[in-house]
């Protein structure tokens, strides 16, 4: 099982080109546990996230991995601890499917090009949790869009964080294989003990698999906790504007989030169309 | 072209308000360019000489022979400038490409393979000959640049074109120095035209310029309202009577000739076309029915303050105007391409 | 079960492995063996045990003077010249993830030769000047493109664009330089504007050499992180990159094997831009290709000269040739690429 973390940020502030997106957002990454940041469009999810896993500095606050800033942390040491998949990675051509993964291998090798048995004990290790063994020495040109999805999974996982952090991993993909993925993060989890946290646009599959919902709002954190307790229909209204009826999910018994909007309402709208 | 369309265009873009003020500062400025091209050069000349070398063609002294001398010089890259001025107008309309300008589509360097060849391999040396290779040069590398730039999908991309130009330029370069190499006599000639220069500009070379520059000026001003409706899109302008593809072949086509031409007698000058399309349409809007008459007249002015400088700047010899025009407009196409949304590759 | 998966991947891996080391070695042997005609032809061909003789040092009457003053240098010239082209060029592709964008293009190569340039005909300057102000100029060309791109969010798009723009600018400022100097003689001018290796010599040399051997081994040993740059800013940065010290260290190695490339041959035309992609195209794309792409940027830069000096009845210079190949390859590239929607 993977240690524990104490992943913390103070007050962080950030954004790009003078653009401030997030304002100040206080927050602990639960250890261990599966998170989703969820929002509207615009509000920050993906600026949160690539700010703690490093991409941006952020203007103020501090970010702390087990109390030391994350920014005084050497980046190979960081990069074997903390890994990120990020929204759309650029899948150079011509490469084969290990030799990919394996790149994923860089924060625990040395200088030199060879892999060590620990290397390809860990390339296959999460080939095979992604289901893509039978493609090891294929081009990765050969693959479809789902399957090119699952190799750069294998990649972050062959890196053997203690802590992924994933930008909308499923957003591109059929609902079959939302699923699968998400499956797959979760057996990660409870067998591994990797700490997840995720950026996910549906909100149904947020509070099914989320063991903690961080809820932003134009760059402010307005609520957290479990998604049962987090996700309400005055959340929701908040949030993203949407009128709601918060149910029972009929098969994981997590808060799902039935949307009314002006057609298709058993009671007809206040101006009786 | 319909007279609907004729009517549109009257209603979609009136005449621009600013447009008599930049007309007489256009007119001013190329007075002031003509005789700056007259007074100044190797030797400065005085206002008495200046007068008696326009107005009193019996005095015979030195100073007034230099100002005749330069009176052809003078012409030459007015009309020169002018062909430039408005092939760019009509490349970027045709591409719809703000970055469009001849030599950056590596038309200059087509019609320079096929000059060279024609010296080399069929020992052409008259102007005559020169031009009616060079525009077929020109003719061919656009149709060939125009034509991979627009492969895929979006189109003749700013990006494209001006990849494809670059590749197809620098692959005829190297096919151009292949051969000129073995033919000394062949490589003087070629490098001192390469850079481009207006000092050739002798009354002979505007006669035989001159017809290409009439054509390609009239049929650029004829289709000016047809191409502005194209610049709404090919449905609107199909929608409003305008025969896209036989408009865009009839204005590449002019767009060629003029530069073509240009380029024969003066060997390749670029950015001319670029710049004075650019800073009219800053100035006045997309109207082509005023952009293309005001790049002429801008392309006249820039291309012919480029030479005096080149005069002033390279004395007592001169730096050819070619240089110049690259020194000023190779920045402006660094300033373009650094404002606009340039999608990633 | 699990052994399989792992015996699946390390025989792929090491059969991958193989084909990149047997194209390597057949690279350098290519190259072995380029350098050998190189020494043995010429006007005359000399038997080989003479050869061998004079570069040990033995003056022998007509090989000596051949060999030692004109085709050793020009040997070495085009040795180091090659490697540093074709792996700078490498480097670039890699790191800006398109093919397009190489020194030859943005105006890496044209910075560094006009500053030669303008050394040699203007201030007529010592070798050690000259190197050193292309190195300044190729830089200072990085630096200013790179200021110029940045705009609201970096494009490689744009930054091919402004790299064509100053291309233009600096090959107008070499023209200049070349008719207005009193150097017209047409080899000097076909050395800058397209790259030769006539006129080699041997006291040139030393910069060019002790720069690809402090340059070269740091782009070789920084061949994983190369890779990494290749799969984005995002990735690279979360695998463990330092991803700004990595980039200053690659580009500020490459433009100076460049610079010092180019000031002593002139610009090769279109060697940076073919050896990497193909060296990957034989060798495969999972491993770092800069060794492979170096020795690929040798053997054109031999090969063409011997071509262009023996293959038909006019002498032309290297840049010529290695011209003359690229060109349809660069148009191929732009097809295929637009054809895939890549631009």
């Amino acid at each position: 099982m993977k240690p524990t973390h104490q992943f913390q940020a103070e007050q962080i502030v950030a954004g790009y080109d003078n653009k401030t997106v997030i304002q100040g957002v206080d927050l602990v990454i639960p250890s261990n546990k599966i998170s989703v940041i969820i929002g509207s469009n615009g509000c920050g999810k993906s600026t949160l996230l690539k700010t703690l896993a490093r991409l941006i500095k952020p203007t103020s606050g501090k970010i702390t991995l087990d109390g030391k800033p994350i920014g005084k942390i050497p980046p190979k040491q960081l990069a074997r601890v903390v890994g990120l998949l990020p929204q759309s990675p650029i899948v150079p051509e011509g490469i084969s499917v290990a030799d990919l993964v394996g790149r994923g291998r860089f924060p625990h090798q040395t200088l030199f090009n060879g892999w060590s048995k620990k290397d390809f004990e860990a390339v296959a290790e999460a080939m095979r949790i992604m289901d893509i063994t039978e493609f090891a020495n294929h081009n990765i040109d050969e693959l479809s869009g789902g399957q090119r999805q699952r190799v750069w999974i294998a990649m972050a996982l062959a890196q053997q964080t203690d802590i992924l952090f994933l930008d909308e991993p499923t957003t591109y993909l059929d609902i079959t294989y939302q699923v699968e993925i998400l499956d797959l993060l979760t057996d990660l989890n409870r067998k591994h003990g990797t700490t997840i946290v995720m950026v996910l646009h549906d909100i149904n599959l947020s509070a099914r698999y989320a063991d903690h919902i961080f809820a932003l709002y134009k760059g402010k954190l307005v609520a957290e906790g479990e998604p049962s307790k987090v996700i309400t229909s005055t959340m929701v209204k908040d949030i993203f504007g949407l009128d709601c009826t918060v149910i029972k999910d009929p098969i994981s018994n997590s808060p799902l989030v039935v949307p009314k909007g002006r057609y298709h309402v058993n009671h007809p709208p206040a101006d009786g169309h | 072209m319909s007279s609907s369309s004729a009517l549109e265009n009257k209603q979609l873009s009136p005449t621009p308000k600013n447009f008599t003020t930049v007309m007489v500062i256009c007119v001013v400025l190329l007075g002031v360019c003509v005789i700056a091209s007259l007074v100044f050069g190797s030797r400065l000349v005085r206002f008495n000489e200046l007068i008696d070398g326009l107005f009193h063609p019996e005095i015979d002294t030195y100073g007034a022979n230099i100002v005749r001398k330069r009176i052809s010089r003078t012409v030459f890259s007015l009309l020169c400038g002018a062909a430039l001025g408005v092939s760019g107008a009509l490349m970027q309309s045709v591409t719809r490409n703000p970055i469009a300008d001849p030599s950056i589509l590596g038309v200059n360097t087509g019609a320079a393979l096929f000059v060279v060849s024609g010296i080399a391999f069929l020992n052409i040396s008259t102007a005559n000959q020169y031009i009616w290779l060079a525009l077929a040069g020109a003719a061919i590398t656009a149709v060939f640049v125009f034509g991979i730039g627009s492969m895929g999908r979006g189109g003749a991309t700013p990006v494209k074109l001006v990849l494809a130009g670059a590749a197809t330029s620098a692959a005829i370069s190297s096919l151009v120095s292949a051969i000129l190499i073995p033919r000394a006599y062949v490589m003087d000639q070629f490098r001192f035209w390469q850079v481009g220069s207006v000092g050739t500009g002798s009354w002979s070379a505007i006669a035989t310029f001159a017809p290409f520059l009439i054509a390609g000026i009239l049929i650029a001003f004829i289709t000016a309202p047809a191409l502005n409706a194209m610049a709404l899109g090919d449905e609107v302008a199909t929608g409003l009577g305008v025969r896209t593809g036989v408009l865009r072949f009839i204005a590449a086509l002019a767009g060629v000739i003029l530069c073509g031409a240009a380029t024969a007698l003066a060997g390749p000058i670029g950015f001319v076309g670029l710049l004075s399309t650019h800073v009219m349409r800053l100035i006045l809007g997309a109207d082509l029915r005023f952009v293309i008459p005001m790049s002429a007249i801008s392309g006249a002015i820039i291309l012919t303050i480029s030479d005096v400088t080149g005069r002033l700047i390279g004395s007592p010899g001169e730096l050819e105007v070619g240089v110049v025009t690259a020194f000023i407009g190779a920045p402006l196409l660094i300033f373009l391409a650094m404002r606009s949304k340039v999608r990633s590759l | 079960m699990r052994n399989d998966s792992i015996e699946l991947i390390i025989s792929g891996r090491r059969q991958r492995r193989r084909r990149w080391i047997l194209v390597t070695a057949a690279l350098a042997a290519i190259a072995c063996m380029l350098c050998c005609a190189m020494l043995l032809l010429g006007n005359t061909i000399y038997p080989v045990k003479d050869v061998i003789r004079a570069l040990s040092g033995e003056q022998i009457k007509g090989v000596s003077f051949a060999v030692n003053t004109i085709r050793l240098p020009r040997m070495l010239a085009g040795l180091f010249a090659g490697f540093a082209f074709g792996i700078a060029g490498y480097t670039f592709q890699t790191m800006l993830r398109n093919p397009l964008a190489n020194p030859n293009v943005i105006g890496i190569t044209s910075g560094s030769s006009a500053a030669a340039v303008f050394c040699i005909t203007v201030l007529h300057t010592s070798n050690t000047v000259v190197s050193i102000a292309s190195v300044i100029a190729g830089l200072a060309t990085v630096i200013i493109m790179y200021l110029l791109s940045r705009g609201r969010s970096f494009s490689i798009g744009r930054l091919i664009l402004i790299g064509i723009g100053m291309q233009a600018m600096l090959d107008a400022v070499i023209s200049y330089l070349l008719l207005v100097s009193a150097q017209q003689d047409i080899p000097t001018a076909l050395r800058w504007l397209g790259g030769s290796l006539n006129g080699s010599q041997m006291r040139e040399l030393p910069p060019l050499v002790i720069t690809v051997f402090i340059f070269a081994p740091i782009i070789i040993l920084l061949g994983k992180h190369l890779s990494l740059l290749e799969l984005g800013e995002q990735s690279a940065t979360s695998l463990g990159v330092s991803t700004d010290k990595t980039r200053i260290a690659l580009i500020l190695s490459s433009v100076c094997m460049i610079a010092l490339a180019t000031s002593t041959t002139g610009p090769i035309a279109f060697v940076s831009f073919l050896s990497g992609p193909i060296a990957k195209r034989l060798t495969g794309a999972g491993f770092s290709n800069a060794i492979p792409a170096g020795l690929v940027g040798v053997n054109l830069v031999l090969a063409g000269d011997l071509i262009g000096q023996f293959a038909f009845e006019v002498r032309f210079p290297v840049g010529i040739i290695t011209g003359l190949l690229g060109a349809p390859y660069l148009i191929f590239l732009l097809i295929r690429m637009n054809r895939r929607g890549e631009l």
